[in-house]
Order: C-alpha cells, then sequence, then structure tokens
C-alpha cells in the first residue's frame, strides 16, 4: 500500500533582505509503502531537513507534489489547506525533531500525555499509557513531575520523543531522533521503531549515524547539491 | 521574487468553520482601519493575528465581537437559528444576545472586560445576569464554577478586581469570559503586561481550557512567543490587510513575505 508518492518536490528560501534565492534541494522523487523505512542521505546542508519539514509543511514546498494516502483520500502535502495539514498533524502524520520545544511551567508527564488528551483519551489512560514510555526510555520516576526546560539535553530528547510517537501514526518524519541520547535510550527507540513499522507505519528518517538504524532501512535517498539519487536497498 | 502556488480548499476537513467572516472594512473618517480582511476559525482552533500597532488587529477584533459595525463585509456564526444570518446586518436586540451567550472577550486592558468596584465573583456573575439567570445561589455556583476553571484562587472571589495582581485580574476576566460556555472566546494581548512567569502560566490555563471546551478562539497579540505557544494558524496583518496567512510553525519558521521575514527575524 503506497504511503507517500513524490514527484519534483522542490524547496528554495527567497530572503527578502539580501534580495537572494537560496536553494535546499531540487526535484526529489520517491515512492513510500507502507512499513517502509527510508533513510535520507547527503552532506550538512544538503537540505536532509529541510525535506522532512517541507512534508510537514514547517516550510512551504516551492514545486512538485507529495501525494499523501490519507484514511480519507489522496491529499497533496505541498498544497493541502493549512486546516488540513493541521489535521493530519493531529492524526497521522508524526515529526520527530532534536528540539524539545516545551511550553514552560509544563511539568514533563504533562508535556507527553497533552498529544492523547487532545485524540479524547481521559487523563488516567494517558498517565498511564505516559509512564510506559517514560520508563522505557529511562527517564526517572521522581523527575516526571518537573519542568523539562530545568532538564539535560538527552532527558529533554526523550521527553520529546515519546510526546512524537506516543501517538500511534501512519507516517513519522524523524529528525535526527538519537541525537543527544545516551546507549540504553537510543536502544529502546530503535526497539520501538522496529515495532511500529511491523504495525505498518511508513517512516522517512536523517540519522547522524545511520548505523543505529541500519536493519530498518528499506531504501535510501542521497541528497547532492546537484542531483537526487533514489536506492532501493 | 518567489511565487508560490496557492493552497487548495479543505478537502479532509468537511466540518463548517464556526466563524467565518469575509471582506471585513473599518474607516474612521479619512483613516482606513482594516481593508478587505477574511477571517475563518474552525471549532477548537485557535487563529493568531500578529501584526504591528496600528495594523488593525484589534479593529478586527472589536468587530469580531460586535462591538463596533463594519463599514463592508459579512459575518457568520455557525450556531443553531443563527447559520444563514449575517451577523452585520442583523437586529441590535439579537445582535447583543449572541455577543453575550457565544462571545466571550478578555482585553489587554482589565479597565476594559472588569467592573473595578465589584467584587470578582460578581463581575463574572454579571454576565449569567445579562443572560437571565436570578437566583442567587445559582449565580454564586456559577461564578464560583467559572472562577475555578481559570485557576482562581476562590479565597479572593469577592475581593474587588482592583486589589488583584494583573495576573488574577486576567483570569477574572477570563472566568467572565468563559461563564457562558461561547462558541467564540476573542483574546486581546491577553498576557501583556505580565511578569513573564504569571505569562507562562496564564498561557497553560488558556491551552487547556482550549482543549477542553473545543471552542473557536481567535488571539491577537505582537507576541510571537504566545502565538506559538497558543495558535494553531497565523494571519499577519499590515496596514489594515493580511499579509500572509499559514500554519503557525511555517509562518514562524518559512515566512514568504518581506515584512513577515523583518517581524520574526527580529524576535529574541
Amino acid at each position: 500500500m503506497i504511503i507517500l508518492d513524490v514527484q519534483g518536490f522542490s524547496k528554495a528560501f527567497f530572503v527578502h533582505h539580501l534580495q537572494r534565492h537560496i536553494p535546499a534541494f531540487n526535484e526529489v522523487d520517491f515512492r513510500l509503502h507502507a512499513g517502509e523505512f527510508l533513510l535520507v542521505r547527503g552532506v550538512n546542508g544538503v537540505g536532509k531537513s529541510t525535506l522532512l519539514r517541507c512534508l510537514y509543511r514547517s516550510y512551504l514546498p516551492t514545486a512538485g507534489q507529495a501525494i499523501y494516502h490519507a484514511h480519507a483520500g489522496l491529499i497533496d502535502l505541498a498544497c493541502a489547506a493549512d486546516v488540513d495539514i493541521a489535521a493530519l498533524r493531529r492524526t497521522e502524520i508524526g515529526h520527530v525533531t532534536q528540539f524539545l520545544r516545551a511550553r514552560p511551567r509544563v511539568s514533563a508527564i504533562d508535556v507527553v500525555t497533552e498529544p492523547l488528551l487532545n485524540q479524547g483519551q481521559t487523563r488516567a489512560q494517558a498517565r498511564q499509557i505516559a509512564a510506559e514510555w517514560l520508563t522505557a526510555f529511562g527517564l526517572k520516576e521522581d523527575i516526571w513531575d518537573a519542568y523539562p526546560t530545568t532538564f539535560s539535553g538527552g532527558e529533554q530528547q526523550k521527553v520529546n520523543l515519546v510526546r512524537a510517537l506516543i501517538v500511534p501514526r501512519r507516517l513519522l518524519l524523524l529528525d535526527e531522533p538519537t541525537a543527544s541520547l545516551d546507549a540504553n535510550a537510543r536502544a529502546a527507540l530503535v526497539t520501538r521503531l522496529a515495532q511500529i513499522k511491523a504495525q505498518g507505519v511508513a517512516m522517512i528518517g536523517v540519522f547522524h549515524h545511520p548505523e543505529d538504524v541500519r536493519d530498518l532501512v528499506d531504501g535510501e535517498l542521497h541528497l547532492t547539491n546537484t542531483q537526487v539519487d533514489y536506492v532501493a536497498n | 521574487m518567489m511565487t508560490r502556488p496557492g493552497l487548495d480548499h479543505p478537502r479532509l476537513v468537511r466540518e463548517v468553520p464556526l466563524l467565518q467572516a469575509r471582506g471585513l472594512c473599518r474607516r474612521y473618517g479619512a483613516i482606513t482601519a482594516i481593508d478587505g480582511v477574511d477571517v475563518s476559525v474552525y471549532r477548537g482552533e485557535v487563529l493568531g493575528i500578529v501584526g504591528e500597532s496600528g495594523s488593525g488587529k484589534s479593529t478586527v477584533l472589536r468587530l469580531l465581537n460586535l462591538e463596533e459595525p463594519a463599514d463592508a463585509g459579512t459575518y457568520y456564526l455557525d450556531l443553531p437559528g443563527y447559520a444563514d444570518q449575517n451577523l452585520f446586518t442583523m437586529d441590535r436586540y439579537y445582535r447583543r444576545q449572541i455577543q453575550i451567550r457565544h462571545i466571550g472577550i478578555v482585553y489587554q486592558n482589565p479597565y476594559l472586560g472588569l467592573r473595578m468596584r465589584h467584587t470578582s465573583s460578581g463581575n463574572v456573575a454579571e454576565r449569567l445576569i445579562m443572560a437571565g439567570e436570578r437566583n442567587f445561589a445559582t449565580l454564586r455556583q456559577a461564578a464560583r464554577g467559572a472562577l475555578s476553571a481559570s485557576e482562581f484562587p476562590l479565597e479572593r472571589m469577592d475581593d474587588l478586581p482592583i486589589r488583584l495582581s494583573g495576573g488574577m485580574q486576567q483570569r477574572v476576566q477570563l472566568a467572565r469570559a468563559l461563564a457562558l460556555r461561547p462558541m467564540l472566546l476573542l483574546l486581546d494581548e491577553p498576557t501583556t503586561g505580565l511578569d513573564v512567569s504569571v505569562q507562562a502560566l496564564v498561557l497553560d490555563t488558556l491551552a487547556r481550557i482550549q482543549r477542553e471546551l473545543q471552542i473557536a478562539t481567535v488571539i491577537v497579540s505582537h507576541d510571537l512567543g504566545v502565538i506559538r505557544a497558543l495558535a494553531d494558524r497565523v494571519m499577519v496583518m499590515r496596514h489594515g490587510r493580511v499579509i500572509e496567512h499559514g500554519l503557525t510553525d511555517q509562518i514562524l519558521e518559512d515566512p514568504q513575505e518581506a515584512y513577515t521575514q523583518q517581524l520574526v527575524y527580529a524576535k529574541l
């Protein structure tokens, strides 16, 4: 089952005060099926994270299309209405980044239960699910009620990952999720990713250490400054 | 200049927006405050409006609150019995009823939203009295419930707002705005002027209430941090017009217009 069909997908930024176009990636084509893991490779600055952000629509793509096969039908992520994108983010498409951007004065447990509460789960259910995830990622229980802004980088990243992964998705965009994680948490993450991949979740990932996810990868997308090569494993 | 294709109409989201306003115009003498502004907000959604002073963002909010007439434009709220009514052309009595029952507003300046010489609970109860409630015990209980939902310390519910801190005054305004469970909540710079720590608490209250009540909210703020924390979508206004709109993270991270780029890159 196809999840995503991307063709001619391109992004350039226009910076007004420089009056300059800054190209990111150009004419990207690939196809992703349910349960497939696509690894995006390329040197720094070639546009790997930008590609993920364009698919999540944190950035507006400049050209091309990204036909996403949603539960309710086909939709082009490149030009879908903002409210449709917002709905897909709540229910089907997840973006896992390196950075936690929590509201101040919100506890770690509240940060990770929020997506569940938004889905209509009760506070008790949400807390129980969150507790399992936080434990799996090795975040000590005595800091669950503390504010993540006071946490170390690795602890913040664990909260961030749990928040991003706790609600089931159909498509996950993973932007260096293992950065700043210790070995145990990295292993816990890879185990979780393998589980949800087996459940049919499609993933596109950028990894600083691709060997972490070596066993999950089904295909690779090589971004270079001049061209894009898709290689199926 | 970069040109990009416009976005499609909603396809997955089938419901009608709670609020649909088109072509809003408002002039004050020779000055055009807003000129052709379109606004739509869905239930459960938060729309942010940003822009510098004088851009017209507060005027939009006053029009949506039916506080003043529009010189042109239409305004529909998808409410039972009123869905086909342009609120701007409706009889004054019904307009007032809709304002009281279905729209709540919190102003930056608590003096605009509160009677400083009435108790805090009285300020909240007044809203219910306007809607026809007369039973003292019911009023008291409802005021208590609304203040508690706004995380106002109940032991101070009979204090005059003038004796309260800025953060508590905003909670009384919020309780008053929400007392009748409105469909639409309008927030005009609700945390501007509060200490940063108090601001964070008020923001958290707003986020929780938004999630629990699933109302449609419009928040006007020049503080992009507040907008990032609360808004799902953002409209950028300049000289009375909407120059750009999009998902909040997209507007803040990949702004298209020169003015929006300046605004976003100027943030600390």
